[in-house]
């Protein structure tokens, strides 16, 4: 009634012409970004990774590709499959996060980058060779261990795979169980 | 020497220079006495035409294409201050703090197609931009900027002020009209209700102006004004205000490209620098306003201290800084609500402040000669019936006057016709 | 045909000369607008085939399906793990009462009990999407009443702290995925606690300003007074539900007449308008705001440690049978219906999507009044194309 709503609108909106922005100018500066962030890479650790697939399996659009022939070079998890293929197609990826946590063997971690833009649809699979080559900084997203170690990966870097420790889920046991007279390869289990 | 030009220290300069000849050495020789040998213009006598009509397109380019750069700037300003009303920070990419982000706007638009759709009137299509540019740019032949600035001072300036700008209103109709969207037919249709029945609470707003003034010069009205008409007129100057932002289709009367409901109205198809007319058009119309706004009730650009010029830069754009205000809090007035604020609300109002400002006059002044005068205290007096007359009508009417309309009753044979379809 | 003012199917134009005589005697005809699927207004890709007499509607017909994604189909191909992705896209401006209200339904057809805590951590998650999917609502009316996009903004700050939250929670901030069969796919982490808790002090402050802003405003006062209204018999007939039928008047919220996981240990009030009109629906989502803050207070409060997770295995193959668990989500009741054939896969998948249900009314509320209360009549329904769609 009599305007004063409208004043006491005005009134309001002044007092926000005062405040800070809340928006932030992008390339510069960035917003916080939680640990727990699923970006849109990922982290693999060959080391861990036996080929299983269970990854691709749990995928819902099934956008990983994994071509594996048999040779025991993981040495972390024993006697397992040798990648050959190992394609993921983030063009498709929705970044669910499925994929993290169907791996048994924590191989593979959600990634905290999120500057994946690309001008090629092909360059946006990303290929064995890439997951390899990439920097490691796995999200801690569905890795509590991580947490444990309050590590972050925009602050703390690269992380090798012996620190990125094992899940204590009750079927991710720290050792892995041997069947019986089954030779290690001696490589040690984190 | 054209009497034109008598007070006019924007143009005299150059037309002495020129022109100065025995003639008019009144004017162009300072100390001059009759009878003391004149100076000497460029030009022999007998030309002084030639030395006017250059005069004056200097200064008619010089007002032009600053106020085209104040514009410009002023755009930038308006983004950047709504901006900070909506808590972010608005554009600051192109140049320094984004002062460039103008610049860039123009060469976009300059580099865009521009689109001709196919159901469109080609000339009037065409047309209607440039009408819309050139009738906001007529407004600033009238305009005193600053002590002695000033393209023209014509004696009905006041008039030729209403009557350009209510040009506007042919301009957009035409654009929504010829477009041939019928979108753009929403927004041409509700430009000619819109603009034309503003027209009427604005006009009915500034006659207490003028009777207060005695004259339509605006170079009269600034001079005239020993007490800000704001004080003398505070509803007149509300008024005129909410006319004025309905005629520049500024929220919260934006019903004619009211993004919301029809995409972007009359100028729906246009693209490319045409669109960039309208654009242009339609924030210059907020300085060209708040020019005229501070030119009839702010004291023009008369001021303390500081330079003519400056004070009513600063007038203009603090009335600015109020229209960007109102644009990032309020919602918009639906267009029958809009049409019923200007006849219901403001013409009413209007017509109490002439009867009001006439009584006072009447009761006031002291005849003297023609008109009359005032004494200081008769002024303030005046001021203080004013504002409580303004105060007390706008609490009256907001409760007398309901805006809301029902629903009109669709005849159910319509409806049974579409549901059986 | 003639009805009961005795008219017969006479042009529009006609019309107006006898129902107001002497109110109108200009010739009009009808025109057909296509509002959508392009339009700044139509809250995603939606069409509305609108007849109009002037700026009058006569007739409107709503069309969709441009979002259509087969959802329904696509979860029948994929176990019940992955079609929370899937619901996710649903109301992807409210992803986190999809997952709820999917995992409840998925729960109770496998037999499973998720731990207490697992129950707070989704009733927490589940009242902040409340907020954040009615300050977009909020946001955006006014938007489409043409307030240039500031409250909007002012909604998107707070939005924005919520989605903060979330992405401490589970990593993203819109495709969720939080919630699991049986769970919370994890805990908690440290940081968020606080982060809540100064989210809970904060918020009501930003909502006394929205009040101060919008609650009293004289232009948005009668833009929305009286239009639009929606009689709760209208309601109840077409099964409209949600914000949009508690402001009818019909205290109806599933929270509290079929309280799950933990709503029936907090204590909060159902807001209800009185007329049912635009300004009602506008306002009972800034009230039901501050009960959401409410429930998450009275959750912080209640929340024990323990378990997130009940145990279940990796590929969950339920019973055969069906099972159909409700919400109250923040457009409406939303529901989730699967049918188990005894295999990782629903056999069938289906959606009760609220924001589909409550558009089926936006016909009849409009018609008669102008283009402008169209935009806003459906700017108050809420809708999401992602629900209507599916
Ligand atoms: S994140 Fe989701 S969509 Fe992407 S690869 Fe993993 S499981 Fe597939
Ligand atoms: S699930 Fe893990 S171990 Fe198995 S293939 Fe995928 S990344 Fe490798």
């Amino acid at each position: 009634m009599y305007g004063l709503g409208i004043l006491s609108g005005m009134v309001v909106t002044l007092k926000n012409f005062f405040r800070k922005p809340f928006t932030v100018s992008y390339p510069e500066q960035r917003l916080p970004q939680h640990p727990r962030f699923r970006g849109e890479e990922f982290t693999w650790y060959e080391e861990r990774c036996t080929g299983c697939a269970s990854c691709a399996k749990f995928c819902p659009l099934g956008i990983i590709r994994i071509v594996t022939h048999p040779g025991g070079t993981t040495p972390a998890e024993g006697d397992s499959y040798a990648i050959d293929v190992f394609d993921i197609d983030i063009a498709r990826c929705m970044f669910c996060g499925l994929c993290v946590e169907a791996c048994p063997y924590d191989a593979l971690f959600m990634g905290s980058g999120f500057e994946e833009a690309k001008y090629r649809r092909r360059d946006l699979v990303i290929s064995v060779e890439r997951l390899r080559a990439a920097e490691k900084r796995p999200s801690t997203w569905y890795r509590p261990q991580l947490e444990g170690q309050a590590y972050d990966p925009r602050r703390d870097g690269s992380l090798p795979w012996q620190k990125a420790g094992r899940e204590p889920w009750p079927y991710h046991l720290p050792q892995r169980p041997q069947a019986e007279g089954e030779k290690t390869t001696g490589e040690g289990t984190p | 020497m054209n009497a034109f030009l008598a007070g006019n220290s924007l143009m005299r300069g150059l037309y002495c220079w020129l022109a100065a000849n025995q003639g008019n050495a009144q004017e162009c020789s300072p100390g001059w006495q009759p009878g003391m040998a004149a100076r000497d213009g460029l030009l022999p006598a007998g030309w002084e035409w030639l030395a006017f009509a250059v005069t004056a397109s200097v200064a008619a380019f010089l007002v032009l294409n600053l106020f085209l750069l104040l514009a410009m700037f002023y755009t930038y300003l308006e983004r950047r201050l709504i901006g900070r009303f909506q808590v972010r920070i608005g554009p600051n990419r192109t140049g320094p703090w984004g002062l460039l982000q103008p610049v860039a706007d123009a060469i976009k638009l300059l580099t865009k197609e521009s689109i001709i759709p196919d159901g469109a009137d080609r000339w009037l299509f065409n047309l209607a931009p440039i009408a819309m540019v050139v009738t906001m740019f007529m407004v600033l032949a009238v305009l005193p900027f600053g002590e002695g600035t000033f393209i023209a001072d014509i004696n009905v300036g006041l008039l030729f002020l209403i009557a350009v700008t209510s040009v506007n209103a042919l301009a957009v109709f035409m654009a929504g009209v010829a477009s041939g969207n019928r979108y753009a037919m929403f927004g041409g249709v509700r430009a000619v209700a819109q603009l034309i029945s503003y027209e009427v609470p604005m006009v009915l707003s500034v006659v207490g102006v003028l009777l207060l003034a005695g004259s339509l010069s605006l170079v009269d009205i600034v001079n005239a004004q020993r007490v800000p008409f704001l004080l003398l007129q505070p509803l007149g100057f509300f008024i005129f205000v909410v006319g004025a932002s309905a005629e520049m289709n500024r929220p919260p009367f934006d019903t004619l490209e009211a993004e919301s409901e029809i995409v972007a109205g009359y100028h729906t198809e246009y693209s490319g620098m045409k669109f960039g007319y309208f654009w242009l058009a339609e924030y210059s119309a907020v300085l060209t306003t708040s020019g005229v706004i501070a030119t009839l009730f702010l004291n023009g650009w008369q001021g303390p201290l500081l330079p003519s010029h400056v004070w009513f830069l600063l007038k203009v754009f603090g009335l600015a800084f109020v229209f960007i205000w109102v644009r990032s809090t309020l919602p918009r007035v639906r267009i029958d609500q809009t049409m019923a604020f200007a006849w219901k609300f403001l013409l009413p109002l209007g017509l109490l402040n002439i009867f009001v400002t006439a009584a006072e006059i009447l009761v006031l002044g002291q005849p003297q000669g023609e008109g009359r005068v005032f004494s200081t205290g008769g002024l303030w007096l005046m001021a203080g019936i004013n504002v409580t007359v303004t105060i007390g009508s706008v609490a009256v009417f907001s409760r007398l006057v309901s805006l809301r309309t029902p629903a009109l009753p669709v005849p159910a044979a319509h409806l049974s016709r579409v549901e059986a379809r | 045909m003639t009805t009961g003012l005795g008219l017969s199917a006479a042009p529009p134009g006609e019309r107006y000369k006898r129902l107001l005589p002497g109110a109108m005697s200009m010739r009009s005809e009808p025109v057909t607008v296509n509002v959508g699927p392009q339009h700044p207004s139509t809250h995603g890709v939606f069409r509305l085939r609108v007849t109009f007499d002037g700026e009058i509607i006569l007739d409107v017909e709503p069309i969709f399906g441009y979002l259509h994604r087969g959802s329904e189909k696509l979860a029948e191909e994929r176990t019940y793990t992955q079609v929370i992705t899937l619901t996710d896209r649903l109301d992807y401006v409210a992803s986190m009462t999809n997952n709820q209200a999917y995992v409840l339904a998925a729960e109770k057809l496998a037999g499973l009990r998720p731990p207490e805590r697992a129950m707070y951590l989704r009733v927490i998650a589940a009242e902040l999407q409340r907020i954040a999917s009615h300050l977009m609502a909020t946001g955006f009316l006014l938007n489409d009443l043409g307030a240039f996009a500031t409250p909007l903004m002012y909604c998107f700050r707070e939005r924005e702290k919520i989605l903060d939250l979330f992405e401490m929670l589970c990593g993203a901030r819109i495709t969720l995925s939080y919630m699991r069969v049986g769970g919370v796919f994890q805990d908690a982490p440290e940081d968020f606690w606080p982060a809540l808790r100064k989210f809970l002090k904060e918020m009501p402050g930003y909502i006394d300003e929205y009040e101060a802003l919008l609650v009293e405003n004289e232009i948005l006062v009668t833009r929305t007074r009286g239009v639009s209204v929606l009689t709760v018999d209208h309601a109840l007939n077409a099964s409209v539900t949600g914000p949009m039928l508690r402001a009818s008047g019909f205290p109806w919220d599933l929270r509290v007449v079929d309280p799950y996981e933990v709503y029936d240990r907090v204590r909060f009030d159902v807001p209800v308008g009185k007329a049912g009109d635009n300004y009602d629906r506008f306002k009972i989502r800034l009230d039901e705001m501050r009960q959401s803050l409410r429930i998450v207070e009275q959750c912080v409060e209640q929340i024990e440690p323990g378990p997130v997770r009940a145990e279940s295995p990796a590929l969950l193959r339920p019973p055969a049978g069906d099972a159909y668990a409700r919400i109250e989500g923040p457009k409406g009741e939303l529901g989730f219906y699967l049918v188990s054939d005894g295999s990782i896969a629903p056999y069938r998948f289906k959606l009760r999507a609220p924001s589909f249900i409550n558009l089926t009314v936006l016909r009849d509320l409009v018609i008669g009044w102008k283009l402008a209360d169209m935009i806003v009549t459906l700017g108050s329904i809420d809708i999401n194309m992602g629900e209507v769609d599916r």
